[in-house]
């Protein structure tokens, strides 16, 4: 029987489960490899589990999404998340440092029918998670390497290195060094292939934080390069803002002001 | 024949046609987005003329120079590094097979390179990576295939940026081996000599005829020059013991307090070879590509090994690469893995410099 196999859908604008559909012919030899049995996003035929492997994307933003994703982990051998919103919280844990309440009064013309808590918060939150695809979005390669991995039951392997050591490689001119341009690919996770640098502009930090970091060091240098208070703290109150090197970074340079 | 000929400026362009004829891909610096790299050229024109860079410790950038100065900048973060071992090269296909699986080789292919614009560290350089990837019976394929073929246009140093510290390393600022030409730029023109058969042919081709004393004169003092006023110089007295002596000197924690543990020093040293293998599987599970990438001690992945990490914190990896590079490179390969070109510390975004690690650590010896 061939694995059974999940993406579900939280808090997160769909564009990491778009990269399954991206990923054109390679989508195709993975139903041959694989039963997709629950892909809302791409059709309409939804089964009831278990799956041996679930995709998660998003974050946990509601009650309700605090409840299904404890059902997914247990209907579900391996769980793996796909993107900043799942690893992280994404973008839209903003609202973590903020006033729900006031938020929900401004945005909404009914606020009584929206139920939400008050956070936006990481998969590995709320249940165990064994892998997470980081990126926002997650880049396909890294998607079908993964999934190739966990069909051949072997330990899925990731860059964790900074995204310079893509950006070298590349052959880019670095450019905090060559424009004094502020860039968080020393801090960050490889993935993206130096997409930005290659463009000429600073990293924002789609891929979450390298493993080895130095927040301190890092801080440091956007004060030298004048991105101070304020500014400093949104560069790394991003798409990744809620992950702990970066939160506490931030809540440091938020305080320190 | 080994002597000094005269070469007008405008005979690079036949120099760079001839090698083109030849069936070479002819190099040189070429300036983009604020730096250069080595890079096909067609004309001397492609080259940043009357360009030169100001390098610090962190910082970059190229400005107007001297009139018709063609070698004018000292160097940027590319050097012949990527043109010999590759960033990111395919090694292996390794295919399912009914029984079993065949794994086949993946030759490079690709027409031999002529480099104009080789400093004499880049030189150096090459020579010790050379002593890697060509060690003995130990010989790799894919290097070797684009190292024997190439042919090198070297320049002197005339002007060092201030990051270079090639005197203290003894690799520059004249270059010595490794190359078929030499060039030295004088407003006027080029003093070149040949480095080999294939260049005292070159010197044939172009025409060139013997170069008068005062030329000649004028080039060395410019050398000369440039090696007395380098930029920053490194003690190499005893290095080696004084670095493992100080294993515990607390400047390891101080650098590692400002070190981003990024890797672009690693990147950009042009002798540092580290690199992972990785396997890119098919998602039918039947083909999987081994591709080398470079990699980088500074990585946390690249010290793990079954169970542990050897070296989980920022410190234990910056004397890793540092004591690597300085001391027991020695050891291993009979020279120090450090040509003092200066790069680690210019492309270095928290401009973290080596000679004043080195410094430090001598002047706190014993102490710690
Ligand atoms: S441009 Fe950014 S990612 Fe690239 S080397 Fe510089 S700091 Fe690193
Ligand atoms: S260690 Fe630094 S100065 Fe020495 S060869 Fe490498 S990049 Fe150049
Ligand atoms: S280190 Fe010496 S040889 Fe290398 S670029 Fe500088 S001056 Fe030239
Ligand atoms: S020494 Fe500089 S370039 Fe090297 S890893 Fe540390 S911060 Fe990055």
């Amino acid at each position: 029987m061939k694995p059974r196999v999940a993406v579900f859908k939280f808090a997160s604008c769909d564009g990491c489960q778009l990269q399954f559909l991206n990923a054109g012919d390679e989508l195709l030899k993975l139903a041959g490899q694989a039963d997709i049995v629950y892909f809302p996003e791409a059709r309409g035929r939804a089964l009831a589990g278990p799956y041996d492997l679930a995709f998660v994307e998003g974050s946990v933003t509601t009650p309700a999404d605090a409840r299904r994703i404890i059902e997914v982990r247990e209907e579900s051998r391996y769980l793996v998340t796909i993107g900043a919103c799942a690893a992280a919280g994404g973008i839209q844990a903003l609202r973590n440092w903020a006033d729900i309440e006031q938020y929900r009064r401004a945005v909404y013309p009914s606020p009584e029918f929206i139920s939400t808590l008050s956070t936006s918060t990481p998969i590995s939150e709320h249940v165990r998670v064994d892998f997470e695809i980081w990126g926002c979005p997650i880049d396909k390669t890294q998607l079908l390497a993964v999934t190739r991995s966990l069909l051949f039951g072997a330990q899925p392997v990731l860059p964790g290195h900074s995204v310079c050591i893509e950006c070298k490689r590349s052959g880019n001119a670095c450019v905090i060094v060559t424009r004094g341009e502020p860039c968080l690919g020393p801090v960050t996770r490889a993935g993206c292939g130096a997409l930005c640098p290659a463009m000429n502009r600073g990293c924002y930090g789609c891929f979450g934080p390298a493993d080895a970091h130095n927040m301190e060091s890092f801080a440091a240098l956007l004060a030298d390069q004048g991105v101070r208070g304020d500014d400093a703290m949104r560069r790394l109150r991003g798409i990744n803002g809620y992950v702990r090197p970066w939160r506490e970074s931030a809540d440091a340079l938020a305080a320190k002001k | 024949m080994n002597e000094a000929t005269r070469m007008p400026k405008a005979a690079l362009d036949n120099l760079i046609a001839i090698l083109g004829r030849e069936g070479y891909r002819v190099m040189g610096p070429v300036a983009r987005d604020g730096t250069v790299a080595f890079d096909e050229i067609r004309s001397a024109a492609d080259l940043p003329v009357g360009i030169r860079d100001a390098q610090e410790a962190g910082r970059y950038r190229l400005a107007p120079g001297i009139d018709g100065e063609i070698f004018g900048v000292v160097n940027g973060a590319g050097s012949l590094k990527p043109h010999f071992f590759a960033p990111a090269e395919p090694l292996l296909e390794i295919r399912r097979e009914r029984r079993g699986f065949k794994a086949n080789e993946i030759a490079s292919a690709a027409p031999p390179h002529a480099f104009i614009g080789v400093r004499a560290c880049d030189l150096a350089a090459l020579a010790i990576q050379d002593r890697i990837f060509l060690h003995d019976r130990f010989r790799d394929a894919h290097y070797e295939l684009r190292r024997k073929d190439a042919f090198f246009v070297a320049v002197d140093c005339t002007r060092s940026a201030p990051t270079c510290f090639c005197v203290s390393m003894k690799t520059g600022p004249r270059a010595t081996a490794g190359f078929d030409l030499a060039l030295t730029e004088l407003p006027g023109g080029f003093v070149a000599r040949p480095g080999s058969p294939a260049g005292e042919a070159m010197i044939v081709k172009l025409g060139l005829s013997a170069a008068g004393g005062a030329d000649e004169a004028a080039a060395r003092a410019l050398i000369d020059e440039c090696a007395r006023g380098m930029g920053r110089r490194m003690d190499t007295a005893d290095l080696p013991r004084l670095l493992y002596d100080e294993a515990e000197n607390p400047r390891w924690r101080e650098v590692a307090a400002r070190c981003l543990s990024c890797a672009n020093c690693t990147m950009v040293c042009p002798t540092c070879f580290c690199h992972t293998v990785i396997d890119q599987t098919e998602i039918d599970g039947n083909m999987s590509r081994r591709v080398r990438k470079w990699d980088s001690c500074f990585s946390l992945e690249h010290a793990h090994i079954h169970g542990i990490n050897l070296r989980p914190k920022i410190h234990d990896r910056y004397r890793q690469w540092l004591t690597h590079k300085l001391a027991s490179w020695i050891d291993q390969f009979g020279s120090s893995g450090c040509v003092g070109c200066g790069r680690c510390i210019t492309w270095c975004p928290a401009g973290i410099d080596l000679t004043e690690e080195v410094a430090a650590i001598r002047a706190s010896a014993g102490k710690g």
